[in-house]
């Protein structure tokens, strides 16, 4: 018996957390994951303290003024910036944790802390819930036993639209696009916002290295599929300023299947194009 | 039909494009500035249960057989109001029979009178699509523009506050 979903939205580190758990079951066990939802909370606005580049008083930001030594800085600070400077070398340089020259750990931290409140609730025992941070999404087992949870894209050209459908167990989802960050992505090499893609989603199964890869793919343009595609358990959707699309080889063992609709207007008339056999072309 | 919804659609997302890209300040303080009104406690239960019974949206609505308690009448759930860049974007949604009836944007940025023309020509837009795009029953939505952005994370929220 796995009782009525838990649900709780939670608004922190400039945008909207939503959490969706399906195992939280009654009484006692229910106490329990109720518990680790509240430290799961507790986490992410400890997080949005230590390393928001927004808050004068952070951690990141007393760091980058000189005015807090890295080992004063609490010990997560240092793991994070190991794993930006690891995220940096996997992507051959198109992952920077000082983006626009100033330190901004945002890229990691937040699908990284996506990732630590699903460990949390972990630990309490759940294997059915996800989470979406922002648009980057982390799923745990499915939302029932042989069904998989169903992630919009968002289209990036059409505001409100979606773009295909991801559907899957234990996945991970995260999508980078112009508009929301044209601002934020910059190419780390040239400095100058990136824009020659649209949006880029990538599927794996932590949504930490998953976003990384948004961030660092987006950055790269339409080449970066195939870097993606040597990345093991990892896959793509790429959607051009032009509106035309392309995907890594395995990309399309997510898409969901069509299902009918009343409404022709609607996202899936776009399926039938992505179910082809289609590969990218660099 | 199709052809005029895409283009108006492009028009915007070049507009919300350029709004994204302008450097204009964000007002608003780090504090959430949480929707008043609505089931806003932390730890909501979803599953129908939390509704709260706000007035309904008076707005353009159908035969807001407004009033309470009945399963068939329409409820309305306010969606915590998302910080974006430009200031908090918000939603209130009208369920009936489990159906999205309507979307009223409360909130959104308006520090100057451009943001508000672009704002009242594309969040209408925004919602017409969101209404015909929720048979795709999907659990979750990743990435976004920057204005749906904000709208999508609202919306959600008032989504699961509505249990859908």
């Amino acid at each position: 018996m796995t009782g009525t979903p838990l649900r709780h939205v939670e608004h922190v580190m400039g945008t909207v957390f939503s959490f969706d758990i399906r195992d939280a079951g009654s009484g006692a066990r229910r106490d329990a994951v109720q518990g680790a939802l509240r430290r799961a909370v507790d986490r992410l606005h400890r997080i949005d303290e230590l390393f928001s580049p927004y808050r004068e008083d952070s951690q990141i930001s007393r760091l980058d003024r000189g005015e807090l030594a890295l080992d004063a800085c609490a010990p997560e600070v240092d793991r994070v910036l190991r794993a930006c400077a690891e995220a940096a070398r996997e992507t051959g340089g198109w992952f920077s944790d000082r983006p626009a020259g100033r330190l901004d750990p945002c890229g990691y931290v937040k699908g990284w802390s996506v990732e630590e409140a699903s460990r949390l609730l972990r630990e309490a025992g759940s294997v059915r819930h996800s989470i979406s941070g922002g648009g980057d999404v982390q799923t745990v087992g499915g939302p029932a036993p042989e069904q998989p949870w169903r992630i919009g894209i968002a289209h990036p050209l059409q505001p409100g639209m979606l773009t295909a459908v991801v559907a899957g167990q234990d996945i991970a989802v995260a999508t980078s696009g112009t508009a929301e960050r044209g601002a934020h992505i910059l190419d780390p090499h040239t400095g100058r916002p990136a824009t020659a893609l649209a949006s880029l989603t990538v599927v794996g199964a932590g949504i930490t290295r998953a976003d990384v890869w948004a961030t660092a793919g987006f950055a790269m343009g339409p080449d970066c599929l195939t870097r993606i595609e040597a990345v093991d358990g990892l896959d793509a959707l790429a959607v051009l300023p032009d509106g035309s699309r392309r995907w890594t080889s395995g990309f399309p063992a997510y898409a969901a299947p069509a299902r009918p609709t009343p409404d022709p207007a609607d996202w899936r008339s776009a399926l039938p194009a992505l179910s082809a056999p289609g590969r990218p072309t660099p | 039909m199709r052809r005029i919804i895409v283009s108006c659609a492009a028009t915007i997302s070049g507009v919300v494009l350029l709004l994204s890209l302008k450097p204009h300040s964000t007002a608003t303080t780090s504090s959430a500035s949480i929707s008043t009104g609505s089931s806003q406690s932390s730890s909501s239960t979803a599953g129908g249960t939390s509704a709260s019974p706000s007035p309904s949206a008076g707005s353009s609505s159908s035969s807001s057989s407004s009033g309470s308690g009945s399963s068939t009448s329409a409820r309305t759930f306010t969606g915590t109001a998302a910080q974006t860049r430009f200031g908090p974007v918000q939603v209130k949604i009208t369920v009936k029979n489990k159906k999205i009836t309507n979307i009223e944007v409360v909130e959104y940025p308006s520090d100057n009178p451009k943001d508000q023309q672009i704002n009242s020509y594309a969040l209408p837009v925004l919602n017409q699509e969101a209404i015909s795009a929720q048979s795709a029953q999907i659990d979750s939505v990743s990435g976004a523009t920057y204005t749906s952005d904000g709208y999508v994370s609202s919306l959600q929220s008032a989504i699961d506050q509505a249990g859908l």
